[in-house]
């Protein structure tokens, strides 16, 4: 379905049709103190080739490092077949495709994507996704409130192992709606979240408990134990999956006694490269019971009159354009070209593909590990399973490692600091499918010899086995 | 023209209310409301236990046109809801004033229901909706 612009004899024609001059006409109703004349923060257009050369200094910028950086974004790799399909002209639209007559093509790829995403998570449906994994928490949140109905709280219990990022922009946009996000603290030895923690909350009203599996830190929640605690306190579980690791963990579907309610996270390591931190892509998935809690779109199968197959959205009457401010959502869209990339991804390489590249991930990842603790100051963090990525403790100040390792194109984990003030001079790592023996190997020695020369010079640092 | 019983009351936004025995009062949307909204594929009823305010929005009837909100008549608790209709939201087209009744409300003051239209009133208001 191709995006056709009108022309300037479009527009004169369609304003002469309702007696017009111009297209600020339409806009006349809206009282001048709430209009905008110029935005200031815009700067001027630009020709191709200035934008062109601009684009091509920013990418460079960036430098392509060596990636031990995950924290919710992935470097995996992608099939080049991915985009070479996703960008042909029958797909090369991010627009919903709301005329079934002209997009059968369109609605068919994105009912695959969702009978996939159903596949991997375990729950009954999956909408056509949403802006991105962030949104998607604040979105299920929005849904669980809507959903519970035997819960009048408006309470989220959300333990600090979920991703930060998420839990900030699930507080901006829920906030005004007074719902409370109550932080629960992890277990500083394991990294995961415990029973104990959730205790003071037995009995209460909770409307929903979000669990991160693997958590923000990689570890692997205890997701049964979590689930059926929240089921007996009447909440409802909101699981936030790595889809990747769906491949080799328990799906949220089946997780505890009786699953998980909802499901919802980031699409991105599934064909989407990182590109500066997005377009990525949300998914959604949840009971068939909440199906009509559930924002977003929804592709339908169904038959014509002459019974034959086609594809149409459904369940529509949730949506904005039909129940306006009273919507499941009002932010809501879906990222069809992402959704695109990520089921071409997803069909070439197969259930069998996707488990072995999560296998190659976990593999590599300890082997990072292995490597990286042979050094005396450096330790893992966390003693409990993690997935593809773990958090590993400096024993000296992690700035004075990170520089030079930046220096030789580095790029060596995320900063635990920056959000967690208790977990200074620890770098959560993660080695994917895409880092080779080698590359794991320069990273070892680069940070023996850059360890050596610290200590050598008399900083004062202490070994961990002191 | 639609059917409109004359022992039950009547608000502007389509709904009927029928007082029982004991004082409660019984709630569905009208014949003419189900008409327009078309057939029915999902009736989203309140919580039993719920207080209700007169005019609140309770209740959401879905249709394959649209989903509208059903609002109490008067105010008061909830005491029962049409469970059938989780199976079977035809029931609201096929007998809207009888079998398709949504929710029972015990209310807090019967003297709200004062305020409804009476089936001749409802009829004239009906008629000048149309256009």
């Amino acid at each position: 379905m191709p995006f056709i612009p009108h022309s300037e004899s479009d527009v004169r024609d369609m304003l002469a049709a309702i007696g017009s001059q111009d297209i600020e006409d339409l806009f006349d109703e809206i009282p001048a103190s709430l209009r905008i004349d110029k935005l200031s923060g815009v700067p001027e257009g630009m020709i191709e080739q200035d934008i062109a050369r601009l684009m091509m200094q920013r990418a460079e910028a960036d430098g392509r490092p060596l990636c031990f950086m995950g924290a919710g974004a992935y470097d995996h790799h992608i099939p080049a077949a991915v985009w070479e399909i996703t960008t042909r002209g029958e797909f090369y639209s991010a627009y919903t495709p709301y005329q079934a007559e002209a997009s059968q093509g369109t609605l068919q790829l994105i009912y695959e994507y969702q009978t996939m995403m159903t596949q991997l998570t375990g729950l009954d449906v999956s909408n056509a996704s949403l802006y991105d994994g962030a949104s998607g928490l604040a979105e299920a949140v929005l849904m669980a409130v809507r959903a519970n109905r035997k819960s009048k709280s408006r309470r989220i219990l959300v333990p600090t192992t979920v991703h930060p990022h998420y839990r900030q922009t699930t507080h901006t946009i829920v906030k005004n709606q007074k719902i409370e996000l109550v932080e629960v603290p992890y277990c500083p030895e394991g990294g995961n979240t415990l029973a104990d923690a959730l205790k003071q909350y037995e009995g209460e009203d909770i409307a929903a408990l979000v669990i991160q599996h693997p958590n923000f830190f990689g570890i692997l929640e205890e997701v049964d134990m979590l689930t059926d605690w929240a089921h007996a306190q009447g909440a409802l579980v909101i699981g936030v999956a790595n889809l990747l690791s769906m491949a080799l963990l328990k799906p949220p579907g089946a997780w505890g006694t009786k699953g998980a309610d909802i499901a919802c996270g980031e699409g991105q390591p599934l064909g989407v490269p990182m590109m500066g931190g997005g377009p990525y892509f949300g998914y959604m998935c949840c009971k068939k019971e909440f199906v009509r809690q559930m924002p977003g779109r929804i592709v339908g199968r169904t038959v014509d009159r002459d019974d034959r197959v086609g594809y149409t959205l459904t369940l529509q009457a949730r949506e904005q354009h039909i129940r306006r401010s009273k919507a499941t959502s009002n932010i809501c869209t879906n990222q069809g070209l992402l959704v695109t990339a990520a089921t071409i991804h997803m069909s070439l390489l197969g259930a069998e593909g996707l488990k072995r590249v999560a296998q190659a991930c976990h593999a590599n990842t300890r082997k990072l590990v292995e490597a990286l603790t042979e050094s005396e100051y450096v330790e893992p963090v966390f003693n409990r399973p993690y997935f593809h990525e773990t958090a590993l403790r400096f024993s000296l100040p992690l700035e004075n490692v990170m520089r030079p390792l930046n220096a030789h194109n580095i790029l060596p984990g995320y900063a635990l600091e920056q959000e967690y003030p208790e977990l200074a001079d620890t770098l959560l790592v993660c080695a994917t499918e895409t880092r080779s023996d080698a590359d794991i190997g320069m990273y070892a020695d680069h940070l023996g010899r850059i360890i050596k020369t610290q200590t050598a010079a008399g900083c004062p640092v202490k070994p961990k086995m002191a | 023209m639609s059917n409109i019983p004359v022992e039950l009351k009547y608000a502007k936004t389509h709904e009927w209310a029928r007082t029982n025995d004991d004082g409660s009062v019984t709630v569905g949307i009208s014949d003419s409301a189900q008409d327009q909204l078309g057939d029915m594929v999902f009736i989203e009823v309140p919580e039993v236990g719920a207080t209700v305010t007169a005019e609140e929005a309770c209740a959401v009837v879905e249709s394959v046109k649209a989903a509208s909100d059903v609002y109490a008549p008067v105010g008061g608790e909830i005491v029962e809801v049409n469970e059938d209709l989780a199976d079977s939201p035809e029931t609201v087209n096929e007998d809207a004033f009888g079998e398709g009744w949504i929710f029972r409300i015990q209310p807090a003051d019967a003297g709200e229901l004062g305020a409804l239209m009476d089936a001749e009133a409802y009829e004239g208001f009906l008629a000048s909706q149309d256009h």
